[in-house]
């Protein structure tokens, strides 16, 4: 009777220990009580032990002596499970390659184990993503607060990190609620502390963005001034020394984890690396980044291989992909100016597509990825508040993306406007640049050829934004990012990002030193792309500045081996904003959506949303448009996934007409595809 | 009282496993695991060692008896690793420590090391069973 009410509440695992997840009154209370817990060992010894201490911990226990036993379970049951604790040495699968899937595709903790502690296995634990590592013979104590980690992981993903943005402050705080109330009720939240996967396949939550926050986002959200506090802990430390515990405590943020750091850090770092890559040679940037995921982005050209290398070496949806992708969108500016820009933001977002888009029509993608994603990741990272503020940064971009055709010399004032922006969020920029860069990666080529064209858009766009500096084409990758954001109001700013981190990075590469020093500038403009998403859809040609600044970011260092990108790589942000303007809430939306669906499902995972996000346009662009991608949360998830540009882009382009209300679904809806000063 | 005796036996017996470094700490973490629910836990899990244990000390025997040109260190050093993990996990002291050895010589590259402390190893394993066996019949004899 009692099993039946509960269960009927909770339906959820019977077979748990822990009542207060049946029935999810008090579950809060509780906490960590019914923590879902599978435990992987094929030693039956430890294996009956580590049960038996977790019953006694009240967690609700799943043991498993293989591997991929392990997988299977965690697959067919993606919410079913709150924690992975895994030995390290299994006879028919590594330890850390079952850490990297459960990473990958469900984004759950790890834990590892092992009776070995020599530092060079704690270290590899810890670099392969584990959050903790136990050594052998395991207390009691060491697991009775395991809790900590999903507790953590849930906050970091709800959390927007985005401290001065007020919208996503809201949705951080929001979604802060931890997930202690509600977690533990599976059935309860589906989705408060679910996997962002499953965020994703609730198209829903996407137009719940307002008040969602609670579930949605599921990043932290580096805002402009976030991030430029963490490139100057970083550059204060040494980029070689910048260790995410030094980096935190230097940056000294209320709520920012150390892994927030890492990841960021990590991002930044592949950021970095792209744009030094793509100024000596593009070709040096493919193995450069040689990431995991190399192998894919091989044939793409070397724009694009280097920011999907930057993706797929992020292996996360980091930044870096982004930048990699804004290089790329940079470098090809030459191309068509097609509507990219959604797909760039698309790939932006989603790490995983970027590498699928490559190999897809890369061209075409990359082309229209580049620009997109340049543009589209940065509003990934932020929130929807910043979406918005981006959307009508882009709106003024958008003008700037149509003029930008006809003037193609017109990226250099992006830049130079870019880099006014800089002021406003640096953190921004960086990520956006970052996230930029991803995009570049499969975009690349794309976007840069497109940029070039569409420079006249920064200027247009950025002009309005700022006041259209563009005169410095030359630089035009760094500057025009920077310079586009600067402009318009990127209230969020998360495209600073893009700035910030483009000149760290362009200026410890010295190659692209000019733009770095414009790029400084421009960060901030990005930045506040990125945050404002929502702000550039409604300013079209500001977030397109914005965007562009991110991508132009990248860009320009393509550009910049391109030898005579400067303009391009501006343009091929606006470009990519243009037509995501002109498609532009459809587009952004459905470039949104692509983005986030496919981050959603992964953020910090992507692999799977790769796969996703290749699916056609259309899928993307109704996906998109459905699930209003909840907060820009994906913020770093998103960008480096590049979804199927073409597709994005087609169907943003679709979108265009009128769908402004694609823009509020996806928070940084405005951002995509009004952005795009089409 | 007779049920005292026992206690009594049991509790010293347990005392001198501890004194005499047969078992360590983590024991005690098995003891603590025990309850009502699961009122032999200790032995259940003891049992299960030398279940398992058993086919590793195979494994192993098998590994050494390799005559080959290039004898694999590596393989000899990971199922040791496996059985020292198994060995620490139930608070196998002695054995524990015997392997550590064993794992030295094998880092060494030092087969005849490895024989030899093989022996020991197999050696403590066994009397630990026998130890351990006794004293579950006297705990036993409690209930």
């Amino acid at each position: 009777m009692n099993l039946g009410g509960s269960q009927a509440v909770k339906s959820m695992s019977v077979t748990s220990s822990s009542v207060s997840r049946k029935s999810g009154d008090g579950v809060s209370d509780q906490f960590p009580v019914g923590l879902r817990v599978l435990v992987v060992d094929d030693d039956p010894t430890c294996l009956r032990i580590l049960e038996k201490m977790l019953k006694n911990c009240l967690y609700e226990v799943t043991k498993c002596n293989r591997a991929e036993l392990a997988l299977n379970y965690l697959r067919e049951n993606k919410n079913g499970y709150d924690i992975v604790i895994s030995d390290v040495h299994m006879p028919d699968m590594d330890g850390f390659k079952l850490l990297e899937h459960v990473g990958l595709e469900m984004d759950l903790p790890v834990i590892m184990m092992s009776a070995d502690d020599s530092k060079k296995v704690v270290m590899k634990g810890i670099t392969h993503g584990a959050v903790d590592y136990l050594i052998k013979p395991v207390r009691i104590e060491a697991l009775k607060n395991i809790w900590q980690h999903v507790v953590r992981k849930k906050k970091d993903e709800y959390k927007g990190k985005d401290y001065e943005q007020t919208g996503s402050v809201e949705d951080g705080e929001q979604h802060q609620k931890p997930p202690e109330d509600s977690e533990y009720s599976s059935s309860a939240n589906e989705g408060s502390w679910k996997n962002p996967k499953k965020r994703k396949d609730e198209e829903d939550e996407a137009e719940e963005r307002d008040d969602t926050s609670t579930l949605k986002k599921p990043r932290v959200v580096w805002s402009v001034e976030l991030h430029q506090q963490f490139v100057t802990a970083v550059n204060h430390l040494g980029l070689d020394k910048a260790v995410p515990k030094k980096i935190l405590e230097l940056m000294n943020v209320p709520g920012l984890t150390r892994e927030n750091v890492a990841s960021h850090l990590q991002k930044y770092r592949l950021y970095l690396r792209r744009l030094s890559g793509v100024s000596q040679h593009q070709s040096g940037l493919n193995n450069a980044f040689m990431g995991p995921t190399d192998a894919t982005f091989g044939p793409i050209s070397s724009l694009n291989g280097l920011d999907i290398q930057a993706l797929a070496a992020s292996g996360q949806l980091p930044p870096q992909s982004l930048a990699t992708i804004q290089a790329a969108a940079l470098g090809r500016a030459n191309k068509s100016p097609v509507p990219v820009p959604l797909v760039d933001q698309r790939n932006l977002f989603s790490f995983e597509n970027p590498k699928l888009r490559f190999g897809e029509d890369s061209q075409q993608l990359n082309n229209n990825s580049k620009q997109i994603n340049l543009l589209h990741g940065i509003p990934t990272n932020m929130e929807p508040k910043q979406l918005a503020t981006l959307r009508q940064s882009a709106q003024s971009f958008g003008n700037l993306n149509m003029q930008l055709h006809s003037q193609p010399s017109q990226s250099g004032s992006i830049l130079t406007q870019m880099s006014q922006p800089q002021s406003r969020t640096p953190i921004l920029n960086e990520i956006n640049c970052s996230h930029v860069s991803t995009l570049p990666s499969s975009l690349g080529q794309p976007i840069l050829s497109q940029a070039l064209p569409s420079s006249v858009l920064p200027r247009n766009g950025i002009e309005n934004v700022r006041g259209g500096t563009y005169g410095s084409v030359s630089q035009p990758s760094s500057a025009i990012d920077f310079s586009v954001n600067p402009g318009t109001e990127f209230p969020g700013n998360s495209f600073p990002l893009m700035s910030n981190s483009g000149i760290p990075i362009l200026t410890s590469k010295g190659m692209i030193q000019e733009e770095v020093n414009s790029e400084m500038k421009v960060p901030r403009g990005f930045l506040p792309n990125y945050d404002t998403f929502d702000e550039l859809n409604q300013n079209r040609s500001q977030d397109w500045g914005m965007q562009n600044v991110g991508s132009t970011f990248d860009v320009s260092q393509h550009s910049n081996l391109q030898g005579s990108l400067g303009v391009s790589p501006s343009i091929l942000v606006q470009q990519g904003f243009s037509s995501n303007h002109k498609s532009e809430q459809s587009r952004n939306a459905s470039v949104s959506k692509a983005a986030f669906s496919v981050g959603d499902g992964r953020i910090g995972n992507s692999s799977s949303p790769g796969q996703q996000v290749n699916s056609s346009t259309a899928d993307i662009s109704q996906r998109i448009k459905a699930e209003r991608l909840p907060n820009m949360g994906f913020q770093n998830t998103f960008f480096p996934e590049q979804f199927g540009q073409d597709d994005l882009m087609s169907a943003l382009l679709k979108q265009q007409e009128g769908t402004g209300a694609v823009e509020s679904e996806f928070g940084f809806d405005g951002y995509q595809l009004d952005n795009l000063p089409v | 009282m007779e049920g005292n005796h026992f206690q009594r036996q049991a509790a010293y017996t347990r005392k001198t496993l501890f004194d005499q470094g047969y078992l360590d700490e983590q024991f005690i973490q098995l003891e603590d695991l025990q309850d009502d629910a699961n009122p032999n836990f200790v032995e259940e899990v003891v049992k299960l060692f030398y279940t398992d244990s058993a086919r590793l000390i195979r494994n192993i025997d098998l590994a050494l008896a390799d005559n080959s040109s290039h004898f694999d260190f590596e393989k000899l050093d990971d199922i040791m690793h496996q059985f020292k993990g198994s060995s620490s996990s139930i608070g196998a002291n002695k054995i524990k420590k015997e392997c550590t050895q064993f794992q030295e010589y094998c880092n060494a590259g030092n087969l005849e090391g490895c024989i030899r402390t093989f022996q020991q190893v197999k050696q403590e394993h066994a009397t630990l069973k026998r130890k351990l066996e006794s004293y579950f019949q006297l705990t036993r004899q409690d209930r």
